[in-house]
């Protein structure tokens, strides 16, 4: 199969208008991803689906990602005045990155045997624009995954035949798979507990250990 | 549980063979595995459902306190906190042969029951429930996130 890069340029000459981007992965599996934009998203995997050489018609895998509002410190070598002389000092740089929500998207080929190809998709926001294009209409197989990932992460996926919540009831008001989620306060007696579930029972315990 | 039906340590010989389809025709109720959070008001229904005299067998960590999963958002803590449970085997997953020694404690404890007397069983007791209130789907969590005439854990009072 060809490179990612080729991947990408043949990408944008068939898709007008799309922005795609490589994001790379430096762990040993080395799956790198292509970050593709919301509003070609469909045209995207319809090309990726029907073109010859690819023909990446399973869709194995639709998960989420929470990225949070948080601020990155790296440190870069700066050239600045010191004393007198110009050195390379090693300076504090801290960008403030705005949080999303990412869905991503795990291709394989059935027909060529090849693959796998990641498409990840952003929001815009984590609260009122945590919309996305559902991919059901080109791989039947996203239908279950993407209710997943509406129950779990709150992405809005439209166009989806049937979205409702899949693993929690349909009343229940949060999503557990965000960073913010804080799990309701249920009392778990624990006969030895460690860490967490230490510092739960000591706020539960504390107040009968006294009465 | 499936294995202990079969042919190498048979529930048969015990008078445990038949599985119902339906609670109307049970007299014990086996909880095997998980019980999330989604299923248990159906659990308590079927439990509802069952005629007296009734017996609860909670099988493996996960129905007696909500096992490895206990932090779980969809994890039903134990399902001893709608419904009373008789014995619970321990084990992930349990042997066969604690699923036998199960049977064998509550035949036990039923041949110990007593006909009259305050220590008489639930179903001789006019006071006593055999319907036990259905959770409903909260919010954030079941309401109420247990029964307290049922679920009563021991209070353990920690220095510091």
């Amino acid at each position: 199969m060809e490179t990612l890069e080729q991947l990408k340029s043949r990408i944008e000459s068939a898709v007008v208008g799309v922005r795609v981007e490589i994001i790379r992965n430096d762990s040993p599996s080395a799956q790198h991803s292509l970050l593709v934009d919301g509003e070609h998203a469909v045209a995207v995997g319809r090309f990726l689906r029907d073109d010859p050489q690819l023909r990446l018609d399973y869709c194995s895998n639709v998960t989420g990602v929470d990225w949070p509002d948080a601020e990155i410190t790296e440190k870069v070598k700066v050239k600045k005045l010191v004393d007198g002389a110009e050195k390379e000092v090693e300076e504090v740089k801290k960008t403030r990155r705005a949080g999303c929500l990412e869905a991503v998207y795990h291709l394989y080929s059935m027909e060529l045997k090849h693959g796998p190809v990641i498409l990840r998709l952003r929001t815009g926001d984590r609260m009122d624009e945590a919309h996305l294009p559902s991919l059901t209409p080109v791989w039947r197989g996203c239908e279950f995954q993407e209710r997943e990932v509406y129950d779990l992460y709150g992405i809005i996926f439209d166009g989806h035949p049937d979205l409702r919540r899949i693993l929690m009831w349909d009343g229940f008001k949060d999503h557990p798979m965000r960073k913010d989620y804080v799990e309701p306060d249920d009392y778990e007696y624990e006969p030895t507990p460690h860490d967490e579930v230490l510092e739960k029972a000591k706020r539960h315990l504390q107040p009968e250990a006294k009465a | 549980m499936i294995a202990t039906t079969m042919a190498r340590y048979d529930l048969a010989r015990f008078g445990a063979e038949i599985f119902r389809p339906s609670p109307r025709q049970a007299d014990l109720m086996i909880v095997a595995g998980t019980v999330t959070k989604k299923m248990a008001p159906q659990v308590v229904r079927l439990y509802n459902q069952m005629p007296e005299p009734k017996y609860v067998i909670a099988m493996g960590a996960c129905a007696i306190s909500g096992g490895p999963f206990k932090q779980g958002y969809n994890v039903l803590k134990g399902i001893d906190r709608y419904i009373p449970v008789d014995v619970h085997i321990p084990g992930c997953p349990p042997r066969p042969e604690a699923l036998i020694h199960a049977f064998m404690t509550l035949q036990k404890k039923i041949d110990e029951q007593k006909l009259i007397g305050r220590e008489r069983p639930r179903h001789l007791d006019a006071d006593e429930p055999s319907e036990f209130p259905v959770p409903q789907f909260g919010e954030h969590d079941l309401v109420p996130t247990n029964n307290p005439e049922v679920w009563k854990p021991p209070v353990m009072a920690r220095t510091a």
